[in-house]
């Protein structure tokens, strides 16, 4: 594979235009973030893109980032091989109210945390050990009755999902998780 | 220039300030403030179809012959879902169209109401972009954002969704340069380096070729000059897909035919064994490059589109350079020349000996014996009938529209409007009507199958109506013809549904509709008849009985490479094995 694959950067205004000298058959999981007017039926867009063309959502999340600009902020997890990966990012940019496309994953360090609510009902031991493991994962008690917990965690996908494992033993009764929200790490 | 106004008369001021000369429509409830106000002027001339999918196939055709955009305007519920395949039929061939639809009233969106349709919701997947309005002072900058949408960049048609209420608010008209607020700014100029890493590869290749797509004809009449100049100066083979026939003149040196599954001999071979394919505004579609793994296997491969998505989606590409094809070929050309027009002659006088040996195989030759025409000698009169004509032809899908390409000659871009992407049957005579409205002195003829054109007839009652002499050359084998081709080399010969037991008597039904019919089933009295429809200042119905049972060839069939082209009915048995058989 020869390095003329690559646009070089600079070459557009959007990061979805640099396009990777891959092709391998190697599912990636990516991280999005792309940035769009916030307008009615624009989640509806990004979504009909992703179940029309047969591409993967992992998870997604949405809000407005900036009220002046009207601008909001979608978080996309998906998984596919690169050339998918590309294209999913080409097609995103090709929507008329997307500003910006930005693929966390190749664009340098960056942090992703999600919250979740995670409702555990048990009695007797069981309730000691689930604040015990609640207390190692820095999960909060948000709810308590006699028989249940509801906890709030936060944290990357991996560390909620380990927790919930943790809890099903327990009596792991309900989970509501919102999502990724994600950034680069430093300045800009 | 800020006034009041009511949202209806402001669609139709928006509409002068872009310059619209022509309106394809149908009105109803949803529409009627603004039918009004189109009755109270002259300046915009509106064309009622019999059908809102005529109207978008009408505005196609005005589109794609006149490089201008095409406005159509429809009611709410069916009149919008009515338009739903012309737009979709628009969105995969990147032709520019601004649809307007009337909408029930904010107050009553969602409710169910008469005649009401999601709409936005609906048309979202088969339009560039679409709006629906909900406040008559977003009304006029909508409406230029939508001009604005439909024309930059990859073409292609939006959607304005207009509430009835919002039609008869007032509110501020903005003018075209108040409205403009746009980010939507697609990249025009390539990069640099890369149409260097080009001129590079073009000035070793040893056996290039151009492949070229709709996308130079949609950059305007000076991409397809400039193309001519690339072509003729580096002295390279020319092949083109069904979207891009009259970009580079059909009677130039270059020219190879058109390419793919129904392509020619010479253009698929060059294809596969070129070691340099310069794509330019096309998109390797599935009928261009059969299978992928073993399409053309030992070129470079480079890419001018203006829409990234469209590089690296299907073949992995080399040399991609995202920008206007106008503009791109104007820096080659520009970089070619400073580097001292190089290219590679000994190199390209093997080539083009190779290609020599191809077209010797001589692959549309056909026999006309016997009583019956046969479809390519119809097409191979019609061509040399009216070549010298200003001429526009428009088709329907399937083997005539096939034939249509193979034997008729473009010297010029925008001469050429068919269906491509979404294979549209029914296209073909609204699209006629459109381009006639557009060229009322040039000829217009709709090379048609008599099932396609059935699809779309009502549409001779609007050209009639407006006097457009629409020539309708319908190749009639009583069969559909693609569909009975496809039946007898992958299923057997068991041909399903496929023929028409009932036909209408087609020259009483131009009689009916007020035009001229015209029976031809001599070969001998072929002539005769064209010169006829020529000669006949009106709207003409041909019926043209040709042989039922002719394949289209040459043929790649489904899955395989471009170098296992069938050239006719002996090598056609067992052709297609059964991976290729789930191909469409």
């Amino acid at each position: 594979m020869s390095a003329a694959l690559n646009i070089k950067k600079g070459s557009s205004k959007h990061s979805a235009y640099n396009l990777r000298p891959n092709f391998s058959d190697v599912e990636e999981t990516h991280t999005l973030a792309v940035l769009v007017d916030n307008e009615a039926g624009v989640l509806a867009r990004v979504i009909g893109l992703f179940s029309g063309r047969g591409y993967n959502i992992e998870s997604l999340t949405v809000a407005e980032v900036d009220h002046e600009g009207h601008l909001s902020r979608i978080t996309i997890v998906t998984t596919g091989t690169p050339q998918v990966i590309n294209q999913i990012k080409a097609q995103l940019g090709r929507i008329v109210p997307v500003h910006e496309v930005h693929d966390l994953t190749v664009e340098g360090p960056s942090v992703q945390r999600e919250l979740a609510l995670i409702k555990v009902a048990c009695s007797g031991d069981k309730r000691v050990e689930a604040l015990r493991l609640a207390d190692i994962f820095r999960a909060k008690v948000v709810d308590s009755t006699l028989s249940s917990f509801v906890f709030e965690i936060t944290g990357a996908p991996d560390k909620i999902d380990a927790f919930s494992d943790l809890m099903r033993p327990l009596g792991l009764a309900e989970v509501a998780r919102t999502g990724v929200a994600a950034l680069s790490r430093g300045a800009s | 220039m800020t006034r009041q106004m009511t949202g209806a008369k402001m669609v139709v001021q928006a509409l002068k300030d872009q310059g619209v000369e022509v309106v394809f429509g149908y009105p109803g409830g949803a529409v009627l403030p603004i039918y009004d106000e189109i009755f109270q002027q002259n300046d915009i001339k509106h064309i009622l179809v019999r059908h809102e999918q005529g109207a978008v196939h009408a505005a196609e055709g005005y589109a794609r012959s006149t490089g201008k955009p095409g406005v159509v305007l429809v009611t709410s519920g069916p009149g919008a879902t009515n338009a739903v395949t012309g737009l979709t039929d628009a969105l995969l061939d990147s032709i520019p169209l601004v649809v307007l639809s009337g909408q029930v009233p904010t107050f009553m969106i969602g409710s169910d109401a008469f005649q009401e349709a999601d709409t936005v919701g609906i048309t979202r997947p088969c339009t560039k972009h679409n709006w629906l309005v909900k406040d008559t002072d977003r009304l006029s900058a909508t409406i230029h954002e939508g001009f604005h949408v439909a024309t930059s960049g990859r073409p292609g048609p939006v959607l304005i969704d207009i509430p009835k209420d919002v039609q008869f608010a007032s509110g501020t008209y903005a003018g075209p340069k108040q409205a403009r607020t746009s980010h939507y700014q697609p990249q025009v100029k390539g990069d640099l380096d890369m149409i260097n890493e080009l001129v590079d590869a073009l000035e070793k290749a040893k056996r290039p070729i151009f492949y070229t797509g709709g996308g130079v004809i949609n950059s305007g009449p000076a991409a397809s000059q400039l193309l001519r100049e690339l072509v003729d100066t580096t002295g390279f083979p020319i092949t083109s897909t069904l979207m891009g026939l009259g970009s580079y003149p059909a009677s130039g040196k270059g020219w190879l035919g058109m390419l793919g599954m129904h392509g020619l001999y010479e253009a698929n071979m060059a294809m596969h064994d070129c070691d340099l394919m310069i794509n330019i505004g096309a998109r390797f579609d599935d009928r261009i490059t059969g299978r992928i793994d073993a399409f053309s296997p030992k070129s470079k491969k480079a890419h001018i589109d203006i829409d990234p998505s469209s590089i690296n989606k299907v073949i992995r590409v080399d040399i991609p350079i995202v920008g206007d094809v106008g503009h791109v070929l104007e820096d080659i050309l520009k970089v070619w020349k400073s580097r001292g027009r190089k290219t590679n002659q000994e190199a390209l006088a093997k080539w083009w000996k190779k290609i020599e040996e191809w077209k010797a195989v001589r692959c549309l030759s056909f026999k006309q014996e016997g009583s019956v025409i046969k479809p390519q000698y119809a097409l191979q009169r019609l061509e040399e009938l009216t070549k010298g004509h200003d001429r526009y032809i428009t088709t329907e899908v399937g083997q005539h529209q096939m034939w249509a390409a193979q034997y008729l000659g473009f010297d010029d871009p925008n001469r050429w409007m068919t269906s491509g992407g979404l294979g549209t049957m029914g296209y073909g005579v609204p699209a006629s009507v459109g381009v006639q409205i557009a060229h009322p002195e040039s000829l217009v003829i709709n090379v048609a199958g008599e099932a396609s054109w059935l699809m779309n007839m009502q549409e001779m009652c609007t050209a009639v109506q407006y006097r457009a002499p629409v020539k309708q050359f319908i190749l009639n084998n009583e069969r559909l013809g693609m569909v009975r081709q496809w039946q007898q080399l992958l299923h057997g010969e068991r041909y399903s549904q496929s023929w028409s037991e009932a036909l209408p008597d087609f020259v009483k039904l131009a009689e009916a509709f007020g035009c001229k019919g015209i029976l031809c089933s001599d070969p001998k009295d072929l002539d005769d008849a064209i010169m006829e429809m020529l000669d006949y200042d009106g709207p003409v119905i041909f019926d043209c009985l040709v042989e039922k049972h002719e394949n289209c060839f040459p043929m790649i069939p489904s899955g395989a490479p471009h170098n296992e082209m069938l050239l006719g009915d002996a090598n056609a048995t067992d052709a297609i094995g059964a991976t290729g058989a789930v191909l469409v």
